[in-house]
């Protein structure tokens, strides 16, 4: 399948604001659940990384389906009518992101130093601001943790294939149009989208990168 | 403004070790107050249960006469009183001002009011001209001011001082010395010095205590306590007798 100007606009805008989407809600949910996990030390944390960890090698085709299983016309949100449409890949990507952010977050801030705890403590910070301090302190562990999570977003095919049907003009996005070129043998057009999403991640790295930098000491 | 400090059965231990074995310590308000004794003997952990960093298996805590309150709000009031300076200081990610101004952020001070303490707070330690720099970037004399500074700008009723200029050379050891007296005479706050530096001990506090093996051995004003310790033990400390 030929890919013209058009539609490859189309296509890498909806490849960025699916992946952009499911990342930043990922990161909204899992940040501050992780901050608060990670700061707890409690023995059932242990349990929970490890189901983590068994989560961050979710294949996307198995997080497709199921999420395809529940979006289904007759499956538990049918009703919502999210198959086949952006929405429903967000959800898709949303499922393999999150346990990924949300290990990365726990970690990073299970490791911060006890002295910055203890020093926010005795500068009479209260129990939130301890997090927020802490968030601060690992804030640059925290943003490597998005940029993976991007990485995994923007990079897989199997989860949006499967939940969005790679539907012309409406739900194509460049992992799944790489897909269809190779099996219509135009690798031509393969290989010129895989080169817009290689130009997408280094843009959006190196704009995350830059972001990491200032919160270096 | 000040703030007295009395401790009364403390027990503390780690594991199967005890190493604060009923501490009973008297720091009159407005005092400043210096604690020595040999390595290990529970100095910092006393000071670390003091500020609520630590909770004690036994004993009680009473500040400014009044045991240490239990509810989340009046235990928050309370800590906020108090300022605590360690050995080796961790500052935050940031600049300088970030770290000095943070115990005023975290009490809600801001504008004007909040630049002004904090400038006030770094010219008190010869740092004014450093407000911009990175905190990493900090000399170990320079960590330890801004340290200070961070904790007098909230201007505490009670200052806890862990070995707080060990390893520091004798310029950064005065200019903080001054600090501490110019803050005392300022402010009037209670001062609890934990030192192995005899001479500090000295020059910096009205009264001394030994504290050894978890226990306070003997307690006096500065120039008795060193000249004539009543303990064969003190004697044996500041005399620099005793293998430590």
């Amino acid at each position: 399948m030929l890919v013209v100007a058009g539609d490859l606009v189309g296509i890498t805008l909806l490849s960025l604001l699916v992946s952009g989407t499911s990342t930043l809600l990922a990161t909204l949910v899992a940040v501050p659940l992780g901050v608060t996990l990670g700061l707890r030390e409690i023995g059932s944390q242990r349990l929970l990384r490890n189901i983590l960890f068994t989560l961050y090698g979710l294949p996307p085709v198995l997080a497709g389906l199921l999420v395809f299983l529940l979006l289904r016309r007759d499956g538990p949100l049918g009703s919502l009518g999210l198959l086949f449409t952006p929405l429903g890949m967000i959800l898709a990507q949303f499922v393999i992101v999150t346990p990924i952010l949300l290990g990365i977050t726990m970690s990073v801030v299970a490791t911060v130093e006890r002295r910055v705890k203890d020093t926010a403590f005795a500068l009479g910070a209260d129990r939130r601001q301890v997090s927020v301090t802490v968030l601060h302190e690992a804030a640059a562990g925290i943003l490597t943790g998005v940029m993976v999570g991007f990485g995994r977003a923007i990079s897989e095919v199997g989860a949006v294939f499967i939940v969005g049907g790679h539907i012309e003009g409406r739900t194509q996005v460049l992992t799944t149009s790489i897909i269809t070129d190779i099996q219509a043998a135009d690798y031509a057009d393969a290989v010129g989208l895989g080169a817009v999403l290689l130009i997408i991640a280094a843009v959006v790295y190196s704009l995350l990168y830059r972001l990491q930098e200032r919160t270096l000491p | 403004m000040t703030m007295s400090l009395d401790v009364e059965g403390l027990w503390k231990g780690f594991d199967q070790r005890r190493v604060l074995r009923g501490i009973d310590l008297h720091v009159a308000a407005g005092e400043t107050f210096a604690l020595v004794g040999p390595s290990g003997v529970g100095k910092t952990t006393l000071l670390r249960c003091v500020d609520f960093l630590l909770q004690p298996e036994s004993g009680i805590l009473r500040y400014g006469g009044r045991e240490a309150a239990t509810s989340p709000p009046e235990r928050l009031a309370l800590r906020r009183r108090i300022g605590f300076v360690t050995q080796n200081p961790l500052l935050f990610r940031g600049t300088v001002f970030y770290n000095v101004s943070f115990g005023l952020c975290v009490r809600g001070v801001e504008g004007p009011s909040l630049e002004d303490r904090t400038h006030a707070a770094l010219a008190a330690v010869g740092l004014r001209n450093r407000t911009d720099a990175r905190a990493s970037d900090l000399s170990a004399g320079e960590t330890q001011r801004v340290a200070f500074a961070r904790a007098i700008v909230v201007r505490p009723s009670l200052l806890l001082l862990d070995e707080f200029t060990a390893n520091l050379d004798p310029a950064n050891v005065a200019q903080l010395e001054s600090a501490v007296t110019t803050y005392h005479r300022e402010s009037g706050a209670t001062v609890l010095i934990v030192t192995h530096n005899l001479f500090q001990a000295r020059r910096v506090a009205s009264r001394a205590g030994f504290l050894l093996e978890g226990k306070i051995v003997e307690t006096g004003d500065v120039g008795p306590f060193f000249a004539s310790p009543r303990d064969e033990r003190t004697r044996a400390f500041v005399q620099g007798e005793m293998p430590y």
